[in-house]
């Protein structure tokens, strides 16, 4: 089958499989909502406690889901094609440890700088990926011709190391609320109840979501090894660092919406290689679709399997995604 | 002709690899580049390749210095094949031989039935198209060898317009087949002509791998008019197959010359400090034996 027609066929099917499970998500709940209610326009919102339920809470949670469940699942793609490592997850470079940091400092120093209506904490956290991209970035850098993938990766995972230290330093002088808020963020949780941390993120994901469909060929390169790529007429240099960078730019924004959620970007790029094959071209844009529907979905999970209490989201894709990574080493022999 | 004169390269530049080397490999030529561990043969190839370039000296292509030329037309006229190829994913075989079309292509262009069928075409010419569907990992290393080969000559393929257009022109197989016969691209010898670079082809192979990827060099270069150039310390190999061979020891140039002229027993003592005795195989071929250790450099 020619590629053409596996691609059109890749995103129709997960397209779809997306697009039902965004639909039917904010339906589901503790609380049950009637759809035409919701959609009643005669009643005042103020009154129509459906509509508020659905637009309020339900809807940019859904979204918020789908956002990050995307950005994981396709960042976990670009870094394992980049490091050549089907292991490596958006969080193996130190990128979500920055922005944690960020978060804890903010939250734990009661920074109320807001940026763009954005409250401190997401700013910070952001900020912080950022910091933690830049350090690694400059390292892998420095005394190497291009981007060195070994000093990346003992980069990522020495910063990681480092920001957690500090994480732990700064919550050991904290107050027990702020150590909870922060072990609550730690968590990961998609409760935004607005849609602007979504609407302020545009930009980065624009950014991120057009380089990867860019890299999605150079990536394929890249499997063959270094050398070979440069070989076939790839900039390898160029193709390394944009695959670093966009890729740390989506963890980045994905971490400031949703805090640090595990595990969505090992599983799915995996689960969606082995329904589609290697290409790049293909497993990109399925996996960025499969991980919107498959973070929602567990997120309904969250919501509901306690319910009055909702579970962060985080602690669902880690218990999935734990003995699904143990499965997956020892599959690889 | 791609050709290097008195190139100078180290990765540390106070501590040079190649000191004043000077190759040529003519169009449709096979030259061997024969020295022991650490001579310079790797750096030498990646210079010729030009995905390093020379501190001092240039390389250039039918007169052109590579520095001058793009990454992808570098491609299009050559193709390195390194000594072994390790996959991140699980890729097929045609899948790992469509990346060498990479440089033919734009950023977003889909490669077309003509591609495929240069693909089908190299996969066939290296006796590999049975295994197009086949997981690479999953291949013997003779066999990925080949398809390494196959990929490099899908590199260096150049489909002459006409022969596209036709290509493209051909509707698609009802049964499902979506590309052309590859029969009907029949190429001329001056389409497939490009440089195969290879650095160690048959080092990580077992003899009988190490014959059939040495025949299949022989018969693509006879055949299609491939110029080669090849990298290796097995004498034997390069006595049997090379047209001319390069010595080089400690990064400069030994001797230089067909088969013949250059393995005496005097450069090979000088390059490899190892005695030999020369003999006349019943085949006609040449053999080298070993005799005993001495001082590399003594003459």
């Amino acid at each position: 089958m020619s590629l053409q027609r596996r691609f059109v066929r890749t995103v129709l099917g997960f397209g779809a499989l997306t697009f039902v499970t965004l639909l039917l998500a904010p339906l589901v709940g503790p609380t049950p909502i009637d759809i035409r209610r919701v959609f009643d326009f005669s009643i005042p919102f103020a009154d129509n406690t459906d509509a508020q339920i659905f637009f309020i809470a339900r809807l940019p949670r859904t979204l918020a889901g789908a956002t990050v469940g995307a950005l994981f699942a396709a960042a976990g793609v670009v870094f394992q094609g980049l490091l050549r490592n089907a292991l490596a997850t958006p969080f193996t470079l130190g990128v979500s440890t920055g922005a944690a940091l960020g978060a804890v400092l903010a939250i734990s120093f009661n920074w109320s700088i807001a940026v763009l209506g954005i409250s401190a904490v997401p700013v910070a956290a952001f900020a912080g990926s950022l910091a933690a991209v830049a350090i690694v970035y400059a390292l892998a850098q420095a005394r190497h011709r291009g981007l060195s993938t070994t000093v990346l990766l003992l980069a990522g995972v020495t910063m990681n190391a480092f920001f957690s230290a500090m994480i732990l330093f700064v919550q050991y002088f904290a107050s027990f609320a702020d150590v909870y808020r922060t072990l609550r963020w730690l968590m990961g949780d998609l409760d935004i109840s607005s849609y602007q941390p979504l609407v302020a993120s545009v930009p980065a994901i624009a950014i991120a979501f057009a380089v990867f469909a860019w890299l999605a060929r150079p990536l394929n390169l890249l499997s063959l090894g270094p050398e070979s790529a440069d070989s076939r007429g790839l900039d390898v240099t160029r193709a390394q660092r944009a695959a670093f960078l966009s890729a740390s730019l989506a963890t980045g924004a994905a971490v400031t919406i949703g805090g640090p959620i595990g595990f969505i970007g090992i599983i799915i790029p995996h689960l969606v290689r082995l329904l589609v094959g290697p290409d790049h071209r293909l497993v990109l844009p399925a996996a960025a679709l499969f991980g919107a529907a498959f973070l929602v979905a567990c997120d309904v999970v969250a919501r509901t399997i306690f319910a009055p209490v909702e579970l962060p989201v985080g602690i669902i894709t880690a218990m999935i995604g734990g003995p699904f990574f143990l499965w997956l080493l020892i599959r690889r022999r | 002709m791609l050709s290097a004169a008195g190139v100078w390269f180290g990765y540390v530049e106070e501590k040079p690899v190649l000191r004043g080397v000077t190759i040529s490999v003519p169009r449709g030529g096979l030259v061997g580049i024969l020295g022991p561990n650490g001579s310079g043969k790797t750096t030498l190839l990646r210079l010729l390749a030009g995905t390093r370039h020379p501190q001092r000296g240039v390389v250039t292509l039918d007169g052109a210095p590579l520095s001058g030329l793009s990454r992808g037309a570098l491609a299009r006229r050559m193709a390195v094949v390194p000594q072994e190829t390790q996959l991140a994913f699980d890729y097929t075989v045609a899948e790992v031989a469509m990346m060498g079309r990479y440089a033919h292509l734009g950023p977003f262009e889909i490669e077309g039935p003509s591609d495929i069928a240069v693909v089908d075409e190299t996969l066939a010419s290296t006796g590999t198209l049975h295994l197009k569907d086949r997981p690479f990992a999953t291949l013997s290393g003779g066999e990925k060898q080949r398809v390494v080969i196959a990929t490099a000559l899908a590199q260096v393929f150049r489909v002459s317009s006409s022969l596209r257009l036709k290509a493209e022109a051909t509707p698609p197989d009802p049964t499902g087949a979506t590309h052309p016969d590859p029969c009907s691209f029949r190429l001329q010898p001056e389409d497939a002509a490009g440089y195969l670079l290879l650095d160690e082809p048959t080092a990580s192979l077992d003899l009988g791998y190490q014959l059939e990827v040495a025949a299949l060099l022989k018969r693509l270069h006879e055949e299609r008019g491939v110029a080669i150039v090849i990298s290796t310390h097995d004498l034997a190999l390069a006595g049997s197959l090379c047209e001319r061979v390069l010595l080089i020891r400690d990064g400069e140039v030994v001797a230089e010359g067909t088969a013949d002229e250059a393995l005496t027993p005097a450069n090979v003592r000088k390059v490899y400090g190892v005695d030999v005795d020369i003999v006349r195989h019943a085949s006609g071929r040449r053999v080298l034996v070993p005799t005993g250790r001495s001082e590399p450099g003594s003459a």
